[in-house]
């Protein structure tokens, strides 16, 4: 024999866990580079506005939440403008949205990928999400240009150690939304292989989910109003944490508690977890039931 | 023995096949079963089943035991169905066995279709490389290989072109180029070869020697006769799920030869259905399933409904050796009602065939127009082989030449 470390491959009924996949993942981690690459790429071909509308979209979005809930509403957001206050919810919202929406759909997406190649099915949802870091940071830049643009006209007050703080907490907000996605996206990524419903819920789901997070309006004037006892409910919620830090962090502006952030942050590993192991479950049949 | 690269022990793959397949009826008829089907779904998603109880199970593969050494080219010959598929989807871990184990040894490279990594929007340069990643190749190695690629696909022009513009031809050839790149120790193709003009084929099939060649271990389905003999020394022989054997490329081809004059037996009976396809045989002018060409050919079948059904159909294809279906004819109930409760006997008389000569198997399809629901397909019926006895032609016939004969009239102007 020519070599004689190669590589061996066991084939089993059931073989391999979640630790194993995840490792499995690692190794194959160029090709989620590429894969997500990918996705970027074809997203924005034979567009007018190429990128562009990675920019347009959260833009689009502020605009007509700061008209129907400042002007309409009337909603207070304290000593921050509404317009930048919401771009702060928007991008990690959007992050969220466009990788839970993106990793659920995936498997089904890929079908060809899946019934004829081999590699890690993990991969794929996380390629998804990967794609949508790259939106993410796109918008973030806007953010910062907005930022800038109200301190010079004076209309709120940012010190260069808010904006420090902000930028040393991102990664953190950033891997909470991205976990939060996951832990939801991959349970869905499975479910939609095999009940192609999951395809009408989705979008739904994703829609009444934004209404129930601290996009719009501050977090703190729907606690007030739900029943007594209902709270901690709320709490559980991974995106008020997500996107109150990520205010907090960047605004020094929040009228969310630190200890909030336990249960929701609980509820997202125990998810995750339990959506790892049932995607690891569901993996084997992919291939057949696409 | 110690020195193997691929061992199999005992693999088995079972499948789940609707008893009606997805019945497509109108949006009301779908309101009126949901209520039964949420039901049905929710019970069966509480209790971790797939929906559509009453399901049958069938195995694809089963039992299927061997060992291939380092450096081996093994050819794997079966009808459709056979589980060639089947068995080189679950070495590349596509999909888990049902049962049993497999060892490979070394890097594996599946190609199992050809361009499928595609993406139609990117450049064929875009293509290169992520088709080469999907099959498992390092960025850094894409790169050493890039010119080796572009010159074997013949597309310099166009590696700046999304590939949704390339011809179908062009596609295929920048497909095979990044497979035939792949290094793995291990290889695993699927019927790829039967794409592409001549040219480019020949082109496929020397890479492939070159491969077997270089020391590394390729199993290879094909239904290219021709290209098994020329490539591998030994084939194994899959037919139902089961392998049949495996053993050198000459004895195996006699055995998937007979299966097809004798495995199928010359008459299909089975008379314990009272719905579907009961009985379907051929009558050839020669015996033993021997029809000279240009006589006429018989085939009768036997039909049973328990029910009468809204408008049969009965599809009949004629499919060569290669799994190519040749001819094709149908009877619609609309033309000729026919499809009636109890049992219908019908008789198609093919006054002259064309077909060349070969060896050919039938492909029955029993289907209901009015609820576009296929109720039965039956393969591999009334094998019979086709000879050109008695037809004179000016250096004899060869194998292969054609699958369709016409008679012509020429003329000196």
């Amino acid at each position: 024999m020519k070599e004689k470390n190669l590589p061996e491959t066991f084939i089993q009924p059931g073989g391999g866990g979640v630790l194993g996949s995840l490792a499995e993942c690692w190794r194959y981690r160029e090709l989620m580079y590429f894969l997500a690459w990918r996705d970027v790429k074809v997203r924005y071909k034979q567009t007018l506005f190429g990128m562009g509308w990675a920019v347009l979209q959260p833009l689009v979005s502020m605009v007509v939440f700061t008209l129907v809930f400042q002007r309409v509403a009337g909603i207070q957001t304290g000593s921050v403008p509404y317009p930048i206050w919401n771009f702060a919810a928007l991008l990690p919202w959007l992050l969220f949205q466009g990788s839970l929406e993106k990793a659920s759909g995936s498997i089904v997406l890929e079908r060809g990928l899946v019934t004829k190649f081999y590699c890690p099915r993990l991969l794929i949802p996380l390629s998804k999400v990967v794609s949508c870091l790259v939106d993410f940071g796109v918008s973030f830049f806007i953010f910062l240009g907005m930022l800038l643009v109200y301190v010079i006209l004076g209309k709120m007050d940012l010190g260069w150690d808010q904006l420090l703080c902000g930028l040393a907490l991102l990664p953190l907000c950033v891997l909470f939304a991205v976990l939060s996605a996951l832990s939801v996206g991959v349970w869905l990524a499975a479910l939609t292989a095999k009940y192609r419903d999951f395809r009408y819920i989705v979008p739904f789901m994703v829609r009444i989910w934004m209404f129930l997070s601290p996009v719009a309006y501050p977090a703190s004037q729907l606690v007030e109003k739900l029943p007594k006892g209902f709270g901690w409910l709320y709490t559980l919620n991974p995106m008020i944490s997500v996107i109150e830090g990520f205010r907090w962090a960047f605004l020094g502006e929040t009228d969310m508690a630190l200890g909030q952030v336990v249960p929701s942050a609980t509820a997202v590993l125990l998810l995750l977890l339990g959506g790892l192991h049932y995607f690891r479950h569901m993996e084997r049949v992919f291939a057949d039931i696409l | 023995m110690d020195e193997y690269s691929i061992r199999v022990e005992n693999l088995g793959k079972q499948y789940r096949i609707g008893e009606t397949g997805e019945a497509v009826g109108s949006i009301r008829e779908s309101l009126l079963t949901l209520p039964r089907k949420a039901w049905h779904g929710a019970r069966a998603i509480l209790s971790g089943q797939t929906p559509g109880a009453g399901d049958q199970l069938f195995w694809a593969l089963k039992d299927v035991s061997f060992e291939v050494r380092p450096g081996e080219v093994i050819g794997i010959l079966g009808r459709n169905g056979a589980g060639k598929s089947t068995l080189l989807k679950i070495l590349s871990r596509i999909t888990e066995p049902t049962e049993g184990k497999a060892y490979i040894r070394g890097r594996v490279g599946a190609l199992l279709e050809i361009a499928t990594g595609f993406d139609p929007e990117l450049t064929g340069r875009e293509n290169i490389f992520l088709s080469g990643a999907i099959l498992g190749m390092k960025k850094a190695e894409i790169q050493a290989k890039f010119d080796q690629i572009v010159a074997f696909a013949e597309l310099e022009k166009f590696l700046d072109t999304p590939v949704k513009r390339y011809s179908s031809g062009m596609y295929v050839r920048l497909g095979f180029a990044v497979a035939a790149h792949l290094e793995p120790e291990v290889l695993l193709v699927d019927e790829v070869l039967a794409v592409g003009d001549a040219t480019f084929k020949e082109k496929c099939l020397g890479k492939m020697s070159e491969v077997g060649e270089g020391g590394r271990t390729v199993l290879f389905v094909s239904h290219n006769l021709n290209a098994i003999s020329t490539l591998t020394r030994k084939a194994l022989v899959l037919d139902r799920g089961k392998l049949i054997q495996f053993g050198d490329t000459s004895s195996a081809l006699a055995t998937y030869r007979m299966l097809w004059t004798k495995g199928g037996g010359s008459e299909f009976v089975d008379e314990s259905k009272t719905d579907g396809i009961r009985r379907a045989r051929v009558s050839t002018s020669e015996e033993d399933q021997i029809h000279r060409f240009g006589e006429s050919l018989t085939f009768e079948f036997e039909i049973a409904f328990s029910e009468k059904p809204g408008t049969g159909a009965l599809s009949i294809r004629i499919v060569d050796e290669q799994a190519r279906p040749v001819v094709h004819f149908c009877l619609f109930d609309t033309e000729m009602p026919w499809s009636r409760e109890g049992v219908t006997r019908l008789r198609c008389v093919l006054p002259k065939p064309r077909l060349y000569m070969g060896r050919y198997t039938v492909t029955a399809e029993l289907s209901d127009r009015a609820s576009l629901q296929k109720l039965e397909t039956l393969d591999g019926l009334c094998p019979f082989e086709v000879v050109m006895d008695g037809i004179f032609k000016e250096g004899g016939w060869s194998p292969n030449a054609c699958a369709y004969l016409e008679t012509v009239d020429w003329e000196v102007l």
